[in-house]
């Protein structure tokens, strides 16, 4: 996606300025900014790297599980379909840990397992529905996550477990916004910190708004 | 708001407390644990410096053209009914798209506007609280080939749009 924003920022920008007869401000702009991102991830070289190894600490001493256990009140009202100990549950609460923390390469693997893991169950139920009959699962045989009256979706649609796991994930999680104070020290904030306080109100609000959309669309 | 002020100023220092004495009472080399990540961290902020240069330049390439003063006079209009700056306008955008070229953007903001005028605080809480809706749905569901992706997309935009408004009242 990236290749295309990419490009389309480059030719709209050069088509722009020779219409306009910016061109020589635009080689000027050019070579600076390349400097300027340089100079940006030197800087942010030192708290980057100092919060990459905090988090080590804490990723060795089993933060990680001491947090997911944590969690699991949330998961059950989150997804009450899914069976207790099913290895979804497990997946999800290091992917949302990872993202909290903001271990954005470990949050991606053990998100794109949940997926998997998800799917997974999506199967059982379809194979449990396929099995039982419609009439036996109207009557209250709820096995595998199946509820009265719920059939599962068709292969290649997503499951309710799915919207509702990505719609949190997207609806962002992260407790420190580490790479906004770096750049904000980097271009002379006189409080750097200060976006800590609001971007976590900013985060509750939006997953806030997310768990509540999905809890009216996943009741419908 | 006295305890919005209370979390930037507490919550590092808390955070760092926490992690460094549960490392301690789990009897870990803390010091060894902190190099091993701390080596990583030079290594992924060394990573990204292409995609930083990549995009830094494209947008500063936007911004010498004219072409963002542009895009903002045009945009003022409709996004003054929302009651968002214009030049937040594409920020939103592309943040939908690609987070590293939003930081682009974000940092011109910044050294145009300064990252403590209200533009700049508006831009640092939204890239903190949200996502790229579009980049991570494509990834994720491409895992399982998922097509029908149902109220996702919907449950996506709307928690978005409610760190949108969050950013603005906060900022």
């Amino acid at each position: 996606m990236l290749n295309g924003l990419w490009a389309f920022m480059m030719l709209i920008g050069l088509v722009w300025a020779a219409f306009h007869g910016n061109l020589a401000a635009v080689t000027e702009g050019a070579v600076a900014s390349a400097g300027e991102a340089v100079t940006l991830c030197l800087s942010m070289l030192g708290i980057m790297s100092f919060w990459t190894g905090i988090l080590e600490v804490g990723r060795r001493a089993g933060l990680m599980e001491q947090l997911s256990r944590g969690l699991r009140p949330l998961l059950t009202f989150l997804f009450p379909r899914i069976p207790a100990g099913h290895p979804a549950l497990q997946s999800i609460s290091v992917n949302m840990i990872a993202n909290v923390l903001g271990l954005g390469w470990a949050a991606t693997p053990a998100g794109l397992k949940a997926m998997q893991e998800l799917e997974e169950l999506e199967e059982e139920r379809r194979a449990a529905w396929q099995e039982a009959g419609p009439r036996a699962i109207r009557r209250g045989r709820a096995s595998k996550g199946l509820l009265p009256g719920v059939c599962p979706v068709s292969r290649g649609c997503a499951s309710d477990e799915m919207c509702t796991f990505l719609v949190v994930n997207i609806s962002s999680l992260q407790l420190i916004p580490v790479n906004m104070i770096a750049y904000r020290a980097q271009y002379g904030s006189q409080d750097p910190m200060a976006v800590v306080g609001p971007a976590l109100a900013a985060t509750a609000v939006s997953t806030l708004v997310g768990i509540l959309f999905c809890k009216i669309r996943s009741a419908v | 708001m006295q305890w919005i002020s209370f979390l930037s100023e507490y919550l590092i220092p808390l955070v760092l407390f926490y992690i460094t004495g549960f490392a301690v009472l789990q009897k870990r080399p803390v010091f060894d644990d902190f190099m091993e990540g701390a080596r990583m961290g030079l290594r992924t902020v060394v990573g990204i410096l292409p995609t930083l240069i990549g995009l830094m330049t494209a947008v500063g390439v936007l911004r010498a053209s004219g072409f963002l003063d542009a895009l903002s006079a045009l945009l003022e209009g409709p996004a003054s009914v929302l009651r968002i700056p214009a030049q937040v306008v594409p920020v939103i955008l592309v943040r939908l798209v690609s987070s590293s070229a939003a930081t682009g953007l974000l940092l011109d903001i910044f050294r145009t506007e300064g990252p403590d005028s209200a533009v700049g605080m508006m831009v640092s809480i939204l890239e903190s609280c949200t996502e790229t809706v579009f980049y991570t749905m494509s990834v994720y569901f491409m895992a399982v080939k998922v097509t029908k992706t149902r109220w996702t997309l919907a449950g996506a935009l709307a928690a978005t749009a409610g760190g949108i408004a969050a950013s603005i009242f906060l900022s």
